[in-house]
């Protein structure tokens, strides 16, 4: 009984601290494959839009259902949802409090992807480097339509040839730079906020029911966990019983079998029970031999 | 059997975790093999594709293989896939569970693999350098070259150093191109990849929890008497050494005492 409240302590106390691990860890990889990741702009007319956006949201979008992947309660919320009703209510409260908690754990890695794109600014820069007015900039301004786009494509390959010099590359990727930061700094701003304001304002609506949900979301997760423990626990008994049989079987099969008695009288007393009255070589590999061709039933 | 049990309450808990741990460990190895090899790109106009998809394809395939063999439940799952039936039915759901847990474990490895190296670009760089777009991409007052000629100048694409087709398509114009390609299938293949996982994820607890509750606790109790049964062997064997020993060393000391008194 010690053993089980030391587990249940052990979940009770770190459930939550795991899944803000996980949360935490899975932030920090979102930074390190952005930096790790060659961002490499085709520089071409049509393609760095897609590539720009695809590479700001596609990601993200990996992130979160690698989140929910990871996140132990949406399946423990996904089975509350879908099992027959039987003689437990369902508590629909339980089921949206587990959501919300899931949800916003697992928006965390992929706005983190976003707010650092965004303050880098390359995606930006890529993306919208061809829908600049080329009016503003002195370099652009003179050249053929198709010979502007095609220009301002190749805006954000610094090392292109046409562009190696090019001061009015460098003032249209300033100008695109800073307004993919001042994005990425209001987006942050304004989600700062909003946590500020969910956390602070939530104790004025709803407090007990509150406190309901989290009482009974933790219990469904703790009563899985433990439900597993106790299932773990019965087989290995199970087993240890099953296998027991199955030695003391064998031993009755040997003694109605053959006529000598097993030398058991000589070893030391504290042997015998694991001996188990097997004790001739051609004993074992019987005993072997039935075990795999003939388990014994459950 | 206190002792006993702590170990099975250690290896049962943390088996789970276990695998998991050794799955993690792959994936990393296998990025860090990846970012070891030497990627050397033979710009030969058929030698190039064969080399690149090669370098896609067969080491996720030999990692695959790997996640199998280093798996310690295979050996379990062939075992109880191959006994005789004797007194105890077999169940085929079982099995089947077995199954599907390693071959998820076993694909993650060659799936970061077949990630990295397409976000990397240089294997689809290497093999479809010959069928960039020169119409698009290239310089339009170039004279045209013939098929065998041009091809011979495009697989050069990836070895900057021997490229003499800068007047036909600039190099940097063509590899970011295909890298841009490259990288587009890359991050929609992990994207796959994770919706295929989180739908697998997702789907089970509303169609057949019942029954996976059932295959799963058989699939534990089978590796638990397994190894119960081991250990009870394991002891089994060091007690019937110790009586054949101590029966050894009886004999002879009733022989010593009885080679003393003539």
């Amino acid at each position: 009984m010690d053993r089980f409240r030391m587990i249940f302590q052990y979940f009770q106390s770190n459930s939550e601290s795991v899944m803000n691990g996980i949360c935490g860890l899975l932030a920090l990889a979102s930074v390190k494959i952005y930096t790790c990741f060659d961002f490499s702009c085709p520089c071409l007319p049509r393609y760095n839009m897609a590539y720009g956006l695809g590479i700001m949201f596609v990601p993200p979008v990996a992130l979160f259902l690698c989140s929910l992947i990871l996140n132990r309660q949406s399946l423990v919320m996904l089975e509350e949802w879908r099992r027959p009703q039987g003689r437990r209510k369902k508590d629909l409260a339980v089921i949206r409090y587990l959501c919300s908690s899931i949800m916003q754990r697992a928006m965390v890695a992929p706005v983190v992807w976003i707010i650092v794109s965004l303050l880098d600014g390359k995606c930006l820069i890529c993306a919208f480097s061809g829908s600049v007015d080329p009016e503003n900039f002195v370099g652009f301004a003179n050249a053929s339509p198709v010979q502007v786009q095609q220009l301002l494509a190749k805006v954000p390959c610094k090392d292109d040839e046409l562009m190696r010099n090019n001061t009015s590359r460098k003032a249209v990727s300033r100008y695109l730079r800073c307004w993919s930061q001042a994005l990425g700094w209001s987006i942050l701003l304004i989600l700062i906020v909003a946590a500020f304001l969910a956390r602070w304002l939530r104790p004025c609506f709803n407090q007990a029911t509150l406190l309901q949900a989290r009482h009974w979301s933790n219990y469904i997760d703790i009563e899985q966990k433990i439900f597993e423990e106790t299932c773990c626990e019965h087989s290995r008994l199970f087993a240890h019983k099953c296998i027991l049989h199955f030695f003391e079987s064998m031993r009755q099969e040997i003694k109605l079998h053959s006529f000598s008695l097993p030398r058991e009288g000589e070893g030391a007393e504290g042997e015998d029970d694991l001996l188990q009255g097997i004790t001739g070589q051609d004993q074992v590999n019987k005993l072997l031999k039935m075990w795999y061709y003939e388990k014994p039933p459950l | 059997m206190d002792k006993f049990r702590m170990i099975f309450q250690f290896l049962q808990s943390n088996q789970e975790s276990f695998m998991n741990g050794i799955c993690g460990i792959m994936a990393l190895a296998s990025a860090q093999m990846y970012s070891a090899f030497d990627f050397n790109c033979p710009c030969l106009p058929r030698y190039n594709q064969a080399y690149g998809l090669g370098i896609l394809l067969v080491p996720p395939f030999i990692l695959f293989l790997l996640g199998f063999v280093l798996n310690n439940n295979i050996s379990m799952l062939a075992e109880e896939w191959r006994r005789p039936q004797g007194q105890r039915g077999k169940d085929q759901a079982v099995l089947r569970y077995m199954f599907c847990s390693m071959a998820q474990r076993a694909m993650i490895a060659p799936a970061v693999w077949v990630s990295v190296t397409l976000l990397d670009g240089k294997c689809i760089t290497c093999a479809f350098c010959t069928s960039v777009p020169v119409e698009t991409l290239g310089n339009a007052s170039h004279p045209s070259l013939s098929q065998g000629d041009m091809k011979r100048v495009l697989a050069r694409i990836p070895c900057k150093e021997i490229y003499d087709g800068q007047e036909l398509i600039a190099n940097e114009v063509a590899i970011r191109y295909l890298r841009c390609i490259s990288q587009a299938l890359g991050w929609c293949f992990v994207l796959l990849m994770t919706t295929l996982a989180f739908l697998v994820r997702s789907l089970r607890p509303c169609f057949t929890q019942a029954a996976f509750l059932k295959s799963r606790y058989w699939s534990h109790y089978i590796d638990i008497e397994r190894k119960l049964f081991d250990e009870t062997c394991a002891e089994h064997a060091r007690s019937f050494a110790k009586v054949c020993i101590q029966q050894f060393f009886e004999g002879m000391s009733t022989d010593l005492a009885a080679a003393r008194c003539h």
